[in-house]
């Protein structure tokens, strides 16, 4: 029963996140400060693990291919792996427990302080001053932050694959490009990132929002997000993953 | 900080540029200077668009499309090649397999004639993709029409 009363909440508090949204658009510089702080200081975290993924990619990729005497498709099985699937589900994990925790623990910490019910007091409403710029900082960073992974990805695996193993560099990028499209497979990624960027977004500042007023409460909010944000990026991959190959009627 | 996050998301946008472009086939950023030649085949098997077009095993090409002749049934092969290669008007164009499972590329084989193939022209002489399956039922079909030898079967008694 209080699960269903907190999921009926969860969605009034995202209508009334998105009604507030504008709100966060006409003062843009509280949007770009959280863009700076969910997408910026993201950046090396993303980054430096694309790069492993993908050379791990590159090496048990080409030593499973080249079982087949296939190891020259490396490269398409990088990039697609990377394009539609590891690029935006581990940058998507690693956004949840990287920024996602810190807008969980930070609004959480302003309702324990009571500076949410402060503003409230001076007629500023936290939803369009506090709650929309977080919300709108994370839509906007995950998808670049996806990108950004997939292509440190395809570059480690280059490393790996060309540098190190000696697959052909021409072979590698002309299978790539022969086997990704645009048109599905990088625009599915991208509507992967941003659905997934909503979502932990979403949770994150709902999470804080709703927290108990409590040291204990925060900190459960804070594994709640994690924990929450984590499970519903995985399913929701699943769920679009069907949809997307429905779509593409290879199902 | 406006700076930092400017940064941060034109290097984003330029990855997703990259993945299109680099990754993905939106649009080829070659600009090497080519010239396209055309190929009929009877059967082009599994060839697929941007398939290296190689002369001695070296890459001097890229199938550029494909499409079907409607009056011949025969399958029209765009090839983009390099402007740096030319080829003699007798080169035989083929469609091979690198391995058994590998990709499929065509293959060229010069010839003797000293006229050199121009932008826009066709290759002559080609020879078809070797469909597995054709052979196959052409090897059962051989073994059946000559019959069970009565050394060999197993009920040569």
């Amino acid at each position: 029963m209080r699960a269903i009363a907190r999921a009926g909440f969860a969605t009034r508090f995202f209508l009334a996140v998105l009604y507030h949204s504008p709100a966060a658009f006409h003062r843009l510089q509280l949007t770009v400060r959280e863009i700076y702080f969910a997408g910026v200081l993201s950046l090396v975290v993303i980054m430096v693990s694309g790069l492993f993924v993908g050379m791990v990619l590159g090496l048990q990729g080409y030593d499973a291919l080249n079982k087949y005497g296939a190891g020259d498709s490396l490269g398409i099985f990088v990039g697609l792996s990377l394009v539609r699937e590891l690029g935006p589900v581990v940058a998507g994990l690693l956004f949840a427990s990287r920024a996602g925790s810190a807008v969980t623990a930070e609004i959480g910490l302003m309702k324990t302080t009571e500076q949410l019910s402060a503003m409230e007091m001076m007629a500023v409403d936290p939803l369009a001053r506090i709650v929309a710029p977080r919300f709108w900082g994370g839509v906007i960073s995950m998808p670049l932050l996806a990108a950004l992974f997939s292509v440190m990805g395809v570059f480690g695996a280059y490393l790996v694959g060309v540098r190190l193993i000696g697959v052909d560099s021409g072979t590698f990028w002309g299978n790539m490009r022969a086997g990704i499209e645009f048109w599905p497979d990088v625009t599915n990624g991208i509507i992967k990132s941003t659905v997934f960027g909503i979502a932990v977004s979403l949770i994150a500042v709902f999470e804080g929002y709703d927290a108990n007023p409590t040291a204990e409460g925060v900190s459960a909010a804070t594994t709640r997000t994690v924990v929450g944000g984590s499970l519903a990026i995985l399913a929701l991959d699943f769920v679009l993953t069907v949809f997307m190959f429905r779509g593409l009627g290879t199902v | 900080m406006d700076l930092w996050v400017g940064i941060f998301v034109t290097i984003g946008l330029g990855a997703i540029v990259f993945l299109a472009l680099k990754v993905g086939n939106l649009m080829s950023l070659e600009t090497k200077p080519s010239y396209r030649l055309e190929a009929s085949f009877d059967n082009i098997g599994g060839l697929k668009l941007r398939a290296p077009v190689k002369a001695a095993g070296v890459i001097v090409g890229r199938v550029e499309s494909v499409r079907l002749d409607p009056k011949t049934y025969e399958a029209v092969v765009t090839l983009r090649m390099d402007d740096g290669y030319q080829f003699s008007k007798d080169t035989i164009a083929q469609i091979l397999t690198s391995g058994l499972l590998g990709e499929v590329y065509i293959g060229l084989e010069a010839g003797g004639d000293p006229a050199m193939l121009a932008d826009g022209q066709r290759v002559a002489k080609t020879q078809s993709a070797v469909v597995i399956e054709k052979l196959i039922s052409q090897f059962l079909f051989d073994k059946a029409s000559s019959g069970p030898t009565p050394s060999t079967g197993p009920n040569a008694k």
